[in-house]
């Protein structure tokens, strides 16, 4: 580009007669400023080198760490060891191990919701040409969440007296319970399990549903029409979105004949001529289409733009969650981004081959790096839908799903079907 | 294998006293201060018109019946995927005569109306 379409930059308040308003100094036309080439700027350089650092950082670490599951064995025949010594039952130990393992599998909804309700302020942030948090923690307000989380769990707690009293409380519960329940069966790395039981897709699925519940009980038991609105129109589009999420997955099952998701992440172990990952992503036209079908109703169920009708800001105030406050709004908050994780977690065990390396050459880092890189780069996706798509009508939204997903997804189990016969 | 359902179990009384547990908690430490007119209904920041004892509209009744046999049948379809593979060819005309029942019966809604939402 040459260097007199760039716009030249202002040095004194000008007014602008085509839109009555005063232009400041310093005032940059941002797109042809950036659009000369990002690498110039100094910032956009610094960016990219501490992005590369802390990516090669995060990989240094996770390879000297190597894989966490053979590590803790012998931590657990120590414990055991040391209990055994002081006349504990074995049966008791077995309890308490599994109550300490059921801790970290309820750290990962809260952390991850610590982290991407930051991470989608700052992409918002930088969508929009603005910084997002910056103040709170001693990075880019890492620790804007945190901040808030304290805010919001100091807050009073506030009842309309128009309420259902007890199911306003218990909706919270009966959302998050659910989003905690499910990440029992999702593997989080090789080994890396907390619950390995074999029916785990049918079970996530079974008590993913639950939530929708909580949702009608939060819409109804407000005492509010928006947000009895919202629990209807959520529960419809909860409801709908359920069924091609189901049959998305069902070519998979087909393919891999188990229902036990760390079986499904390790039957797509191994590469086709030593170099393309035998991934489902990478099967013709059914990998691609159940990914996208499964991707589109992920989305929808998390209730996330542009799918974001039971709480709709601007027709809805804020759907079934309008008369919430406090700690409450707070578990809402952290069950819907426990479910986008675990939308991603199930997307990179199904698709995306789980623990398994792109490249056979990257066989060095351990599992759970590459699952949770897939899993980032899955929820970076569902952040960013949230800022590039407008909100579908409530018609359009419930036709998309009846009349297009749902046929597609039932027409990709006979093409399932098809390649399956191919195959044999 | 029966230990790992149990230990589902021991996850939902975690998940229960995290929930119930975040909850009292936050009760405790938070501030009670009467307002005459903070417990009423905040809707959209006007006085709420109306209750919201109102009929609704029966078109959510049709799709909770739709999802009803949808999802009936992604339970029969889910024990047919795991073993399809290793049945075959009759596994699979099966499941097309079960499935073409259904997608007619889809067609079948679709022409009478059952997915206009208007």
């Amino acid at each position: 580009m040459t260097e007199e379409t760039i716009q030249p930059k202002v040095l004194e308040p000008v007014f602008n007669h085509a839109n009555g308003r005063l232009l400041m100094p310093e005032t940059r036309y941002w797109p042809t400023d950036m659009w000369k080439s990002p690498w110039s700027l100094p910032t956009y350089r610094r960016g990219a080198a501490v992005l590369a650092g802390l990516i090669l950082g995060i990989a240094g670490v996770a390879w000297f760490i190597g894989e966490i599951g053979p590590r803790l064995a012998p931590i657990y025949t120590l414990a055991e060891q040391f209990a055994l010594s002081y006349g504990v039952p074995a049966f008791w130990i077995a309890v308490v191990w599994t109550f300490i393992k059921g801790v970290f599998v309820l750290l990962a909804p809260a952390l991850n919701a610590l982290f991407a309700v930051w991470w989608e302020r700052k992409i918002s942030a930088h969508i929009q040409s603005r910084m997002g948090p910056m103040y709170v923690g001693w990075w880019h307000g890492a620790l804007q969440t945190l901040a808030d989380g304290i805010k919001l769990f100091l807050k009073e707690d506030i009842v309309p007296d128009c309420a259902d009293k007890v199911v306003h409380w218990l909706a919270p519960v009966v959302v998050l319970i659910p989003a905690i329940l499910v990440f029992a069966p999702v593997p989080f790395g090789k080994d890396l399990i907390y619950a390995n039981i074999d029916i785990g897709t049918v079970y996530v699925f079974a008590v993913g549903g639950v939530s929708v519940m909580g949702i009608i009980m939060a819409g109804w038991s407000s005492g509010n029409k928006f947000s009895l609105l919202g629990g209807l129109r959520s529960a419809a589009q909860l409801v709908s979105y359920e069924l091609p999420r189901t049959f998305a997955v069902l070519p998979v099952i087909m393919l891999a004949g188990t229902l036990n998701i760390a079986d499904i992440a390790g039957f797509q172990a191994g590469y086709w001529g030593g170099i393309v990952p035998r991934w489902f992503i990478f099967y013709p036209v059914v990998g691609q289409v159940a990914f996208i079908v499964f991707l589109i109703a992920s989305v929808a169920e998390t209730n996330r733009v542009p799918f974001d009708i039971p709480e709709a800001e601007s027709e809805l105030v804020a759907g079934f969650n309008t008369e919430y406050s406090g700690m409450k709004f707070a578990l809402f908050f952290l069950s819907e981004f426990a479910y986008v994780l675990l939308s991603c977690l199930l997307m990179s065990s199904f698709f995306f081959g789980g623990g398994a390396a792109p490249l056979p050459f990257l066989d060095f880092l351990p599992s759970w790096a590459w699952f949770l890189s897939k899993t980032l780069i899955l929820m970076f996706c569902f952040l960013w839908f949230r800022w590039t798509f407008p909100r579908f009508r409530v018609d359009r939204l419930m036709d998309f799903n009846w009349k297009f997903l749902l046929p597609v997804s039932l027409l990709n189990i006979a093409a399932g079907g098809v390649l399956i016969w191919l195959l044999s | 294998m029966l230990l790992a359902y149990a230990s589902i179990l021991i996850l939902l009384v975690i998940a229960t006293l995290f929930a119930g547990g975040t909850l009292f908690a936050s009760y405790l430490v938070g501030p009670k201060v009467k307002d005459k007119f903070k417990h009423t209904a905040y809707e959209c920041g006007m006085e709420a018109v109306g209750t919201t004892t109102v009929q609704t509209n029966i078109r959510f009744y049709t799709y909770a019946l739709l999802f009803v046999i949808f999802d009936v049948e992604a339970l029969y379809l889910f024990p047919w995927a795991v073993v399809v593979r290793s049945m075959g060819g009759p596994a699979l005309v099966e499941m097309a005569i079960f499935l073409g029942i259904l997608v007619s019966g889809l067609a079948y809604a679709w022409k009478m109306g059952a997915l206009q939402w208007e």
